[in-house]
């Protein structure tokens, strides 16, 4: 296993609102590999983004709170950082991809100096050589006639294309960790299906650690080594692709992978939703927050919060069902992952 | 219900775009057709078409032996708004922030039964909640006090409230989270087991309509490139576009994944304002020949009722 580029460890965030103080993430810790592409699954609400966000501090400074945990780089914690010190690293060191390319760029800018922009502030190079560097980097994310498509607006490109020049943007500097918040999800499968191949092909040539964030697990398959999965606001379960898909721990992970079809599922067979629905962040209790929705609940699941338990070195999952003490139970027999053609 | 050359155009300055151009296909009782394409294809324009939303620029819905599209007597029109209801993809606009559940589901009952009054009324809007998996006692309450998928099932009551037979579910899925799809698709179905509904289901999720489907159709462009069964079309699709839209979707399941080998079409779908001429798909088709330039290919049979627009067949 590579070395660890950013390591985020037990980040609380929570949100002043006008309906009290919501607890978005709570305890949130994972590693980020060198190399290595980490996936953060859940669904929405479960503050996969404002993890995202606060490693680069992009959240909403008034309203904000970190209360605890830090976010090493490079030996430093980035939450101590200031304004124009996360500035150094916010775009050179770390980029992002945003969700959505047709509010991530701005509609008045020609994209030429929209990607200019970037290497100037943080390259310390002339003009004439970042406009160079910006028509390797469009050229290099698959754009057609890259010279003459500096000089057009975001409004005359696609959704795909635009999303190809926000990510030749975050790349311009070519930073150690990427960070793509759902990059796919406002494209069509088609359009999908080359920027995640677009993606992949730039990792293994310029070796960048992303952090790919979204609720698709089909995509979290085609990209990545590890996945975190995040529920209310908390890592339930951590592990490589293959035990996640394949030995699952959690049953809000089992409920996840049994919620969508399989390529040849039975139509005659429903398929096995999780009741109910993901709960208020803001009226949490002190047990697991997936007690409310999960089949397999015990007492101990309402009123104390379970610990990780290391399941292998690079499998954890938060229940209560590991514990030494828990009752055995008939995992269900057919989890996602495993399709029965 | 029989849709027969079906053109949509709409009008943008001065040109036309072809949001529908020339499709065909039937709908059997009690079955799903499922729809699929990518974004501006054209699939919820058919949709919003057959019930009348949109005018049809020409092309005929024949439904009970009528043609919808030509003009209705008020009796008519009121006898097909009862049979054929729509179930929209966005849960938070479709409903009337403004209006209680109650009034929600009851206005299709004042309108198309008005002799169930008082508290007759009142016990069929309770029923229908209970149908849909909520609580009678949710009916007081105003739509922003539930979560999406209790919306979507809000919004299934309300087209169930005037007893259609034919269901026109436009994405009803899309703006759910995974854990909740399930529950709405697994709802979907059992309504139709229970009342033998027929339901058009229009999706751009493949698995999903892949499920719920007994025959599946695509669309590119504004047209229909292939049609068949479910399980022959995901077993043997014929037509590129077919092809390369069910390779690009990943598949949730690391060894498949891994074994699997991706078509990824270049480039982007052509404007629907400048369609290429001839076949639609060439722009981006692996397989492209001179003739599909000039020559738009046939909708041809080529197999016992799998469809397929494509000069390879």
């Amino acid at each position: 296993m590579g070395e660890t580029i950013l390591s985020v460890d037990n980040l609380d965030v929570s949100f002043q609102t006008n309906s009290g103080l919501i607890k978005a993430v709570r305890g949130v810790s994972f590693d980020l590999k060198k190399g290595e592409t980490l996936a953060i699954v859940g669904e929405s609400g479960s503050g996969k983004s404002v993890t995202a966000k606060s490693i680069m501090q992009l959240l909403p400074k008034q309203s904000t709170r970190i209360d605890s945990g830090s976010i090493v780089y490079g030996g430093n914690d980035l939450l101590e950082y200031g304004n124009k010190e996360i500035e150094k690293i916010r775009g050179k060191e770390i980029a992002m991809v945003f969700q959505d390319p047709m509010t991530s760029l701005n509609p008045t800018m020609k994209i030429g100096k929209q990607v200019m922009e970037g290497l100037i502030k943080h390259n310390n190079i002339r003009k004439k050589e970042a406009k160079k560097r910006s028509i390797e980097l469009l050229t290099e994310v698959g754009i057609p006639y890259a010279e003459e498509r500096m000089n057009s607006f975001p409004h005359e490109f696609s959704g795909g294309m635009r999303q190809r020049v926000v990510i030749a943007m975050a790349l311009a500097c070519d930073p150690k960790v990427l960070i793509a918040d759902e990059p796919t999800t406002a494209l069509d499968v088609t359009i999908q299906a080359q920027i995640l191949n677009l993606m992949k092909e730039l990792q293994k040539k310029t070796g960048t650690s992303i952090l790919i964030i979204t609720h698709d697990l089909g995509v979290v398959v085609n990209m990545a080594q590890r996945i975190a999965v995040m529920y209310a606001g908390e890592i339930v379960e951590t592990g490589t692709l293959r035990e996640i898909f394949y030995k699952p721990k959690h049953p809000y992970t089992w409920g996840l992978l049994q919620s969508m079809p399989k390529m040849h599922q039975d139509q005659s067979v429903p398929l096995i939703p999780i009741a109910g629905s993901p709960p208020d962040v803001s009226l949490m209790h002190d047990g697991c927050p997936f007690a409310a929705r999960c089949p397999y609940v015990m007492k101990v699941c309402h009123n104390h919060k379970p610990d990780q338990t290391q399941i292998s070195v690079t499998h954890a999952a938060a229940c209560w069902l590991e514990d030494d003490w828990a009752p055995e139970i008939k995992q269900p027999e057919k989890i996602g992952g495993v399709s029965n053609s | 219900m029989e849709v027969k050359n079906l053109k949509k155009y709409f009008n943008v300055g001065k040109k036309q775009l072809k949001a529908v151009d020339n499709v065909s296909f039937e709908i059997y009782e009690g079955e799903t057709l499922g729809l699929v394409g990518e974004s501006g294809c054209g699939k919820s324009t058919i949709g919003r078409t057959i019930l009348n939303l949109y005018q049809a620029t020409s092309g005929e819905v024949n439904y009970k032996g009528k043609n919808l599209q030509e003009k209705l007597s008020k009796k008519e029109k009121k006898f097909y708004q009862e049979e054929i209801q729509m179930i929209f993809q966005d849960p938070y606009s479709s409903l009337d922030p403004r209006m209680t559940v109650l009034e929600i589901i009851a206005e299709g009952i004042k309108i198309h039964q008005s002799n169930m009054i008082g508290k007759e009324r009142l016990e069929r809007v309770y029923e229908l909640l209970e149908l849909v998996g909520l609580d009678r006692k949710h009916a007081k309450r105003y739509p922003h006090e539930f979560s999406g998928g209790q919306r979507q099932r809000i919004g299934i009551a309300r087209s169930l409230a005037v007893n259609p037979n034919l269901i026109i579910a436009d994405e009803p899925i899309a703006a759910l989270d995974v854990s909740i799809q399930a529950q709405i698709v697994n709802l979907l179905k059992e309504l139709q087991k229970e009342r033998g509904l027929t339901y058009l289901f229009i999706a751009h999720d493949l698995s999903m309509v892949k499920y719920i489907s007994d025959r599946v159709g695509v669309m590119y462009l504004g047209s229909m490139v292939e049609l068949a069964s479910s399980e022959e079309l995901y077993n043997n699709p014929l037509h590129p576009y077919t092809k390369a839209l069910m390779s690009a979707v990943p598949i949730p399941d690391p060894d498949i994944e891994e074994k699997r080998e991706q078509i990824i079409l270049q480039g982007d779908m052509p404007s629907p304002l400048n369609p290429p001429s001839g076949c639609r798909f060439i722009t981006r088709c692996p397989a492209a020949m001179d003739m599909c330039a000039k020559l738009s290919p046939e909708w041809t049979e080529v197999e016992k009722d799998h469809f397929v627009a494509c000069h390879l067949f």
